[in-house]
């Protein structure tokens, strides 16, 4: 065993000296990416495999010149991508994302859908002097608590601020009437969070709405009767929901068949994935997000028509939120790196910061935390079955521009709603 | 105390050159030896249960407990020095588990194993849901002091690697001694015949007792250790998951000695680099693979490689292992 042990420490050993040879004394090589995200376990499903799908098609699009303007030049500053993929399931992280940097090579990391994966990387990547490009995780605390002066990790979706910020403000515009809410979320981070947000603004933009109550089953659950009766006995005007996949599945089936949805507008802030199969079984009438102006809610530009036709077309599923924000990241690389002519991670870091740039998903500012972190605008809009096609749509759609449900730079998510939403531009 | 058996001297003349090791390979393995050094002690504390016939199910409960101790310390009161956050994730587990000990010292086999678990997953679920102690998402832990020097950040990681060596070493041999005692041969005699230990005028209670105390505090070190090498601390630590790992740890290492685990926990953890570089999706499939041969080529563990031609452990490996294994496969 001890034999084995050497050989292959010997053997890594030898792997590792051979692929630090600098980068940048071989511009036209490849640029070794990493991208990590969940490709084994619960979260494979509705974020990791999508995630991957979607690096699949743009790394491809970016390799061959085949994405529209702007991004219509081959490789990045003119070198080709090769990616290398890591499952982000797995319990030690950080020595997977050095192993990632110091043993393969890879000068520049993408991804990340576990805000706690996010909370322990962004440190490291500072440390180790990575360009971490952190794609799909959500907490605010990234660049607010744990790495208050970013130089190499970014992220290029808003965070979690937005989402509910852009269902509070949708709530208040389509319901003139509004006196009562109540809240179903899951108890962990993601769930207290996004009600938290969504109560306090809520009650910041709309004065004496009553909260009616707050149920929070544990994530996985699967079965919410006693959280569905709460919620019939509670009756509310508006029920505020961040389940996901499979839960947020599972509720609206419950829920459906006995009333809920009908007696109170329910509001999915993910709710965009149930679209396309249950098409009936949603009531009409309820909200439905997708974390960014994303799938159905995304805009009709020529980046998301190419991004959609070429997902469509391989891999015969629509892209979702994490296809669509890994699109993002990826693009915002490629963008930087061929502003600033160079695949050096100092030259698109500093490129990067700071940077508007356009996605499938629309035009992205990176505004807050010195140009590292990313704002961007939301949609909502509201569920209605279309009887002649068969299929559900989303109608009444609301775009609440960047600057309308993110935070100025400097100030805190939490903060921000709490002081009364100050300095939001809604046009 | 004087007479330093085979075990004993090769722990110490391995100190020296794991700290070699360290300084010389490159710095990505090193990580990946430096967190198998929390982790490997964890599974120790897994393999004290286990010669005593005792299945734990619930270790993640102490790993947890010791990661949280030194990262609470460092949230609420900006503690951050190695020797008193290792003194804090101690006390913490020395009370947690000398307290519910007189719970689970009336327990064995499958009741054992499975109430070690429910307590652990009440953790889990109190960590969970509770936003003022980072709920799912977790918190990061500050850089690690040295009474008082903090060193910077060139050198920071050799420094923690090193620091983490010395207790990993010290931890093993101590329970080297610890089943060498009369105390832990009456562990031994608790998996054979209970009733015996009884006849002769010893308490079962209070042997359970005292082995799950000694397992809980080395497991609350490997929490400390893991917890300072990686930063970051979340609920998944006590996750069954988690715990179900420790056990296969210390199933496919073999129980033999307490270098086992230890060498187990670090040779797992690059067959799992090498399978996930392999295929990123499914590794998993080689990951079980590669335990499923070892459980049909090597029953007593991977420990039986390097103790082969030593008749009279084989004898009693074998027959640690053939006591132990009921429980780990019925679970």
């Amino acid at each position: 065993m001890k034999n084995a042990l050497r050989k292959i420490l010997v053997g890594s050993a030898l792997g590792a000296v051979a692929l630090s040879v600098p980068l940048a004394a071989q511009a036209q090589e490849p640029v070794k990416v990493g991208v990590i995200n969940f490709y084994s376990g619960g979260a494979s499903g509705p974020f990791g495999i999508p995630a991957k799908n979607a690096a699949e098609v743009i790394i491809e699009g970016i390799n061959a010149g085949t994405i529209p303007a702007p991004y219509n030049s081959v490789g990045i500053a003119g070198a080709r991508i090769e990616p290398i993929y890591v499952d982000e399931n797995s319990k030690q992280k950080v020595a997977d994302f050095k192993k990632l940097v110091q043993g393969d090579g890879a000068q520049i990391v993408i991804g990340y859908t576990s805000s706690g994966s996010c909370k322990a990387i962004a440190p490291v990547a500072e440390e180790v002097k990575a360009l971490t490009i952190f794609a799909v995780c959500g907490t605010p605390q990234i660049f607010e608590e744990v790495v208050t002066e970013p130089k190499y990790a970014f992220r290029t979706i808003s965070h979690a601020t937005s989402d509910n910020v852009g269902a509070a403000r949708y709530i208040i515009d389509t319901t003139p009437d509004l006196a009562s809410i109540s809240g179903i979320n899951q108890n962990y981070a993601w769930g207290q969070d996004s009600w938290r947000d969504f109560s306090a603004a809520i009650s910041k933009l709309k004065e004496d709405v009553e909260v009616k109550t707050e149920q929070f089953p544990k994530i996985f659950a699967g079965q919410y009767g006693s959280e569905i009766s709460a919620l019939l006995t509670n009756k509310s005007d508006v029920v505020h929901s961040s389940l996901w996949g499979g839960d947020m599945e599972a509720f609206i089936l419950q829920g459906g068949g006995r009333g809920l949805f009908d007696n109170s507008k329910v509001v999915l802030t993910v709710g965009d994935t149930a679209v396309e199969r249950f098409g009936k079984q949603i009531a009409d009438g309820t909200v439905i997000g997708a974390r960014g102006p994303y799938g159905l809610l995304a805009p009709d530009n020529a980046l998301n028509k190419w991004f959609t036709e070429a997902y469509v077309a391989r891999f015969g599923a629509q892209p979702v939120g994490p296809s669509y924000q890994t699109a993002q990241a990826l693009l915002a690389l490629k963008a930087a790196a061929d502003k600033a002519g160079s695949v050096a991670p100092e030259d698109i870091s500093a490129a990067l910061a700071g940077l508007t740039f356009e996605a499938p998903s629309g035009t992205i500012q990176m505004a807050l935390a010195g140009g590292h972190q990313a704002i961007a605008g939301i949609t909502y809009g509201t569920y209605k079955f279309d009887e002649a096609v068969g299929k559900g749509t989303l109608v009444d759609l609301k775009e609440y521009p960047a600057e309308c449900v993110n935070p100025p730079a400097g100030v805190k998510g939490t903060e921000w709603i709490e002081g009364g939403l100050q300095g939001a531009k809604c046009n | 105390m004087n007479n330093l058996d085979r075990t004993e001297l090769g722990f110490i003349a391995a100190l020296p050159l794991l700290i070699a090791c360290g300084l010389l390979l490159p710095q990505w393995i090193v990580n990946y030896i430096h967190v198998s050094l929390g982790t490997g002690l964890v599974a120790l504390g897994v393999m004290v249960q286990m010669r005593a016939g005792l299945v734990s199910f619930g270790q993640g409960l102490y790993f947890c407990i010791g990661g949280y101790a030194a990262g609470l310390a460092g949230r609420l009161w900006g503690l951050s020095d190695f020797f008193l956050l290792i003194a804090l994730g101690i006390a913490a587990g020395l009370v947690v588990s000398f307290l519910l000990g007189f719970l689970l010292r009336r327990y064995r086999r499958i009741f054992y194993a499975m109430l070690s678990l429910a307590v652990s997953m009440i953790l889990f679920g109190l960590l969970s849901s509770s936003e003022e102690l980072g709920s799912t998402d977790g918190f990061n832990l500050p850089a690690t002091s040295y009474l008082g020097w903090l060193p910077g950040q060139s050198v920071s990681g050799d420094v923690l690697y090193v620091a983490t060596c010395i207790p990993t070493v010290i931890c093993a041999i101590l329970l080297h001694r610890f089943l060498r005692s009369p105390m832990g041969y009456v562990g031994e005699a608790l998996r054979e015949n209970e009733i015996r230990i009884e006849y002769l005028g010893m308490s079962a209670r209070k042997a359970v007792h005292i082995i799950y105390v000694i397992a809980a505090v080395v497991s609350s070190i490997g929490g400390v250790l893991w917890a300072m090498a990686l930063g970051h601390i979340d609920p998944e630590m006590t996750n069954w998951v988690t715990s179900a790992q420790f056990v296969f740890i210390a199933i496919l290492s073999g129980i033999g000695n307490v270098a086992a685990p230890l060498f187990g926990t670090l040779l797992l953890e690059f067959i799992r680099v090498y399978a996930v570089e392999i295929a990123p999706d499914s590794w998993h499939i080689i990951v079980g693979s590669v335990m499923l041969l070892i459980i049909v080529f090597l029953p007593r563990g991977l420990w039986s490689l390097v103790s082969s031609n030593n008749g009279l452990k084989n004898k009693f490996t074998h027959r640690v292992k053939a006591a132990s294994e009921p429980e780990g496969a019925r679970s």
